[in-house]
């Protein structure tokens, strides 16, 4: 039971959220903040489990919305089955990365990675629909004929994918594979020894970070309808580093908080007006100089400790 | 039709040249630290927008605010390497790499604030007619932008195999364990690799600012175009940065004429892409010093 209570705790606020929260501003936060969940859990998984970076994840991000908007707009694909293509393009752009990539040993992957964004981005920007500008009109979610408009319905499909995603990687982190994959991350030499295959580990784990990025893409593009590339650039990848970084990778949970803090970040600095990048910029110095570990980590550490002291 | 491709390899070398000292001062801090400092690129703006404040807003004389300008950035890189890179002493590489990231945001939220979002330009450093070369078009702002990046480049050669500092710091990149029981101040170095850099990027920002006017938020692209030329020369590898910021200099203003200007972009991250696929260690490095690599 004990095991289980963060997923029970996490599984109630989440149904708590819209009826605590009437407006519909704060409820669109909260479905940003759950969309940049997916994407920072994948990357978690990648750094926290497998030791790998990815300086890329928005571009994942941008052939899910693209892909699946494509799809839907233009060829009539209904909206679920469309999200499913666009995460089989991802994993096949994610494949045809990482087999070069990951051969190398250290942080070749990041370096590969932000480069294949960077390119995606600019495809985006030449060849997608309306360049620059971006297109709209994209269809909403849409299931069994019943089509998805109010906010508190995303606010909890997207929650939910979430929920689900977590569960689904807790299960991974907690079987063979993740017991590979951690081994990978402390020592790879010593796990190719005991028979861990490091780069197909390896590969697989990003496949999966590439696949949560574009879940989370392709619901962006259908929650929003409208999108353009500014969203899928090289500082949209930062963000996602930044979130998993602040919220601890080592810990999926991490990458929720994380994205929680750095989604509702620049909303609560819009006060500052044109000091406002200052001040985001400040915010990220502090808490990476003084909370390395990450704020959930930290916090768990503090409460064992202090577990210890009254025991 | 000679005279059109001339004219584009002179251009693709002019912005060539600045990333070229954009990876050279990528190689002297990863060299002394192992750090990409993503950082880079804001030394340059800085350098063109710092320039601008001293010689248009103050209207300071020009060598004055050259100098200013120099010492200014120079001061910036040090104090980002004390304040953020010092204290994450023995911190995983990663966190580092993000705190330069955060570095940069602070730097670009600043210069937002000063100079607001217009680009800023100043005369160039002389006046006078182009010069016509086999009916190619040169800026005299274009001479004065290769002659200083050449000259830089020698100096930072000079600086690293001839004096007795500069070699201190390529032990510190080499084996800082064993340089500091040489007596070698690692940590001083580090923060001298932080200096110098900042020096060179604010060098490149000044010069080219005439010709390709400055922005505060131009430098994650420097950024990256900078570190495509370090990784495809082999990070590490100074010439190696300078040849590769060249190339892909030339490269995109070709591809910017020939192809489509949407795509110049693409060209260093298609090379970047390449090289790692096909010659991680870089055009210039050896394999050998691939496997202590940490990128």
């Amino acid at each position: 039971m004990r095991k289980h209570v963060n997923y029970i705790v996490l599984l109630v606020l989440i149904i708590i959220f819209p009826f605590l929260i009437k407006d519909n501003y704060t409820l669109t936060i909260g479905i940003f903040a759950g969309i940049n969940s997916l994407v920072a859990m994948g990357l978690s998984l990648l750094m926290g489990y497998a030791g790998q970076v990815s300086l890329g994840q928005a571009g994942f991000y941008g052939i899910g919305a693209y892909v699946s908007a494509i799809l839907a707009l233009k060829f009539g694909v209904p909206v679920v089955l469309s999200a499913i293509v666009a995460a089989l393009v991802s994993a096949f752009a994610a494949v045809l990365l990482a087999i070069p990539a990951l051969k190398l040993k250290g942080h070749y992957l990041a370096v590969a990675t932000l480069g294949f964004g960077e390119i995606i981005y600019i495809i985006l920007n030449e060849l997608g629909p309306g360049g620059p500008s971006g297109f709209g009109d994209i269809p909403q979610v849409s299931f069994m004929g019943y089509k998805m408009t109010g906010q508190i319905s995303y606010f909890y499909l997207i929650w939910g994918i979430v929920f689900i995603l977590i569960i689904f990687s807790y299960n991974i982190i907690n079987s063979r594979i993740g017991r590979a994959m951690r081994a990978i991350h402390d020592t790879e030499t010593g796990s190719s020894a005991m028979g861990v295959d490091v780069s197909a580990l390896k590969i697989k784990i990003f496949i999966l970070s590439a696949v949560y990025a574009s879940i989370a893409g392709s619901f962006y593009a259908h929650y929003i309808t409208f999108i353009s590339p500014t969203t899928f650039s090289l500082f949209h990848s930062v963000l996602i580093l930044t979130m998993v970084v602040i919220g601890g990778a080592s810990n999926l949970f991490g990458a929720v908080v994380g994205a929680i803090i750095i989604t509702v970040l620049p909303e609560a600095l819009r006060k500052f007006e044109e000091l406002d990048v200052l001040v985001y910029g400040l915010i990220l110095t502090f808490s990476l100089l003084f909370i390395r570990k990450g704020i959930v980590p930290t916090l768990l550490q503090r409460l064992k400790k202090k577990g210890m002291a009254n025991a | 039709m000679f005279t059109v491709l001339l004219q584009f390899i002179l251009s693709g070398i002019t912005v060539g040249a600045i990333y070229a000292l954009v990876g050279l001062g990528f190689n002297i801090i990863y060299n002394a630290t192992s750090i990409i400092n993503l950082a880079q690129g804001e030394f340059v703006v800085m350098g063109g927008l710092i320039m601008w404040f001293f010689s248009q807003s103050l209207q300071l004389p020009f060598f004055t605010s050259i100098i200013l300008t120099i010492l200014l950035v120079g001061l910036i890189g040090l104090m980002m390497e004390r304040l953020t890179i010092n204290p994450l002493k023995n911190a995983d590489l990663l966190l580092m790499i993000m705190i330069t990231v955060a570095v940069s945001i602070v730097l670009r939220g600043i210069l937002m604030f000063k100079f607001g979002k217009d680009p800023y330009s100043y005369p160039p450093f002389t006046e006078g007619e182009p010069i016509v070369i086999l009916g190619a078009v040169i800026q005299q702002q274009v001479l004065w932008v290769l002659g200083i990046t050449l000259t830089c480049i020698g100096l930072i050669f000079l600086f690293f195999n001839k004096t007795m500092l500069g070699k201190a710091m390529s032990a510190c990149a080499v084996n800082p364990t064993a340089a500091k029981l040489v007596g070698i101040n690692v940590s001083r170095m580090i923060m001298l690799s932080f200096i110098l850099s900042a020096i060179l990027g604010a060098i490149g920002g000044i010069a080219i600012t005439p010709i390709s006017l400055m922005e505060y938020d131009k430098g994650p692209s420097l950024a990256v175009k900078g570190f495509c030329a370090a990784i495809m020369g082999g990070l590490g590898n100074g010439m190696g940065a300078v040849v590769g910021g060249f190339i892909i200099g030339i490269l995109e203003s070709l591809t910017a004429g020939y192809i489509h200007s949407g795509f110049k972009d693409a060209v260093a991250l298609v090379i970047l892409l390449g090289i790692l696929f096909f010659k991680p260690a870089g055009l210039f490095g050896s394999k050998a010093t691939l496997s202590v690599r940490k990128f």
